[in-house]
């Protein structure tokens, strides 16, 4: 293999060819007329055009992507994460083009990309999914305490036909659930003209723990232990680290263990993240879904087993990964992420684009790894994502790992547009993110005194 | 009857205008939908009223502070 073509941008694009280099194979960029000065056009050794700024008209268009690889004669495409990244047709249709996709086989992506499948595979393989009871009809009412029971409070009641949090009632109180039942079943009937519920598990205080997987394709696969993610806002991730804070050493391994089963069952190939709901006060753990690419936070895997997970999905996709022994990978230290974003905390996290006057990272801090999209001078467009840079370090403690992402935050520079900068600070320095009771709810719960701080 | 801006807070791309000139909006009610780093960010009437003007159209850049709408309250 000597030449690769990344679909993609920003700092995961800048990182594939990282790996690319160390292996001696050559890059090619794509881009949009808005990336056209972008950092990781100016460091392929080959870049090309393939639309305008709009990622619909770009970095999604699959006909443009094969094009420019047919153009520069690349063997293989690197997805990266997001954009065409868990598109099976995308993924068949570079094969069928003759060129080697490296990431998992179209029919993984499919099956883990419809989340009631992989639930269901999830299931079969033994991987514990979150509980839930048969389906109830309107005025039926008879076997509900025993399913209840059987589900654990508290619980939810949802419609069948609702979604997104409308026909959702928790029931902490047994004495409560055929009263609020009944209620569901009767609102269910006349907004949604379904009034079938079910009841799920309802867990109140939530972490998100997912464990990193690596599949051969032939049914072998080894994990490389769990990443904490728990703190998000709006459903994005702002701060992960490994190992898991306060997570026993058994549960870590029965859920690393679940994980290996799911990729065991599917003959998973190349890199993928099992991701779980994780009980923060019983540390149940539940299978939520399956990411069939490689992870933003995958450097935080990187720091702790010193293993470079991008060469390895090269090295598998070409045939030349030496054989991998889960007794042979370690986990040492901790390892903390941040991840920088062009947005306002103060306002909501909203975006905030805008030039990079000044963009300035640690250099040659010992333990600190920078992976930024952008450099100094560049421009924050409006048209993708907000991350900036990904800032991780490690140290022998999660205190020591700590620290050292904060001194590396301290001493960054980021002027011409509002970022979160100092609300990572803040976090890693919070009493609570010290204590290690992180949880999804953290930064909602907390918002007041990390943006005071 | 006095005319009153409505801005933008954000820096992003007109994605959809869901009103039109002579409309009657609450306040809060949105106006335009603003696209920006993959979000989709409502510009609401800051108080209720008719809308007067809208200065924008679909597809434009709009930058932060800038003045978006018109509407009479």
């Amino acid at each position: 293999m000597k030449k690769i073509l990344v679909a993609n941008r920003g700092e995961i694009a800048r990182r594939i060819f990282r790996s690319c280099r160390d292996l001696g194979i050559a890059t090619v960029a794509v881009h949009s007329e808005a990336d056209a000065d972008a950092a990781h056009v100016a460091e392929a050794n080959e870049a090309r055009l393939i639309g305008p700024a709009s990622p619909r008209e770009s970095y999604l268009v699959r006909d443009r992507v094969l094009q420019a690889a047919r153009e520069t004669g690349a063997e293989a495409i690197h997805p990266g994460y997001g954009f065409l990244s868990e598109n099976a047709d995308f993924a068949e249709e570079a094969e069928a083009a003759g060129l080697v996709w490296i990431g998992p086989t179209p029919r993984s992506i499919r099956q883990m990309g419809d989340k009631q499948r992989a639930r269901d595979i999830a299931e079969a393989a033994g991987a514990p999914v979150v509980p839930g009871s048969r389906r109830f009809e309107p005025g039926e009412l008879s076997g509900l305490a025993e399913a209840a029971e059987e589900v654990g409070f508290p619980l939810l009641v949802k419609a069948s036909a609702g979604g997104g949090g409308i026909g959702m009632r928790r029931v902490d109180d047994p004495a409560k659930l055929e009263e609020v039942v009944e209620g569901t079943q009767s609102m269910a009937g006349k907004a949604f003209g379904d009034g079938a519920v079910f009841l799920e598990r309802f867990v109140p205080k939530a972490r998100h723990v997912e464990v990193q997987v690596f599949g051969f394709g032939d049914g072998g696969a080894v994990h490389l232990f769990e990443r904490d993610c728990s703190l998000q806002r709006r459903f994005q991730k702002v701060i992960e680290e490994s190992p898991a804070p306060g997570l026993a050493g058994e549960v870590r391994a029965r859920m690393a263990e679940a994980a290996l089963k799911l990729c065991r069952a599917t003959s998973y190939r190349g890199a993928g993240t099992v991701e779980f709901i994780v009980d923060a006060e019983t540390f149940e753990f539940f299978f939520l879904e399956m990411n069939t690419r490689i992870q933003v936070e995958h450097p935080v895997t990187e720091m702790v087993t010193g293993r470079d997970l991008v060469a390895m999905q090269i090295e598998l996709a070409r045939g030349t990964l030496p054989t991998l022994d889960q007794d042979g990978i370690l986990s040492r230290g901790h390892a903390v992420e941040c991840r920088l974003y062009a947005e306002n905390p103060a306002k909501m996290f909203m975006p905030s684009p805008g030039p990079l006057d000044v963009l300035a990272f640690p250099d040659g801090m010992e333990h600190v790894r920078v992976d930024s999209g952008y450099r100094q001078g560049d421009m924050v467009t409006p048209h993708y994502d907000p991350m900036i840079a990904k800032v991780i370090a490690w140290g022998e403690t999660r205190d020591e790992a700590r620290a050292r992402a904060a001194e590396a935050l301290r001493a960054t520079r980021v002027e011409g547009i509002r970022t979160n900068l100092a609300f990572l600070v803040a976090c890693l320095e919070d009493e609570a993110f010290a204590a290690g009771d992180v949880h999804t709810g953290f930064i909602e719960t907390r918002r007041g005194e990390l943006l005071v701080a | 009857m006095a005319i009153v801006d409505v801005k933008t807070e954000i820096t992003g791309n007109v994605w959809k205008i869901v009103t039109k000139v002579g409309d009657e909006i609450d306040e809060d009610e949105p106006i335009m939908i603003l696209e920006s780093m993959k979000m989709e960010i409502p510009v609401a009437a800051p108080e209720p009223g008719k809308v007067a003007e809208i200065l924008v159209s679909e597809g434009d850049t709009v930058t932060e502070g800038s003045v978006v709408a018109r509407i009479e309250a």
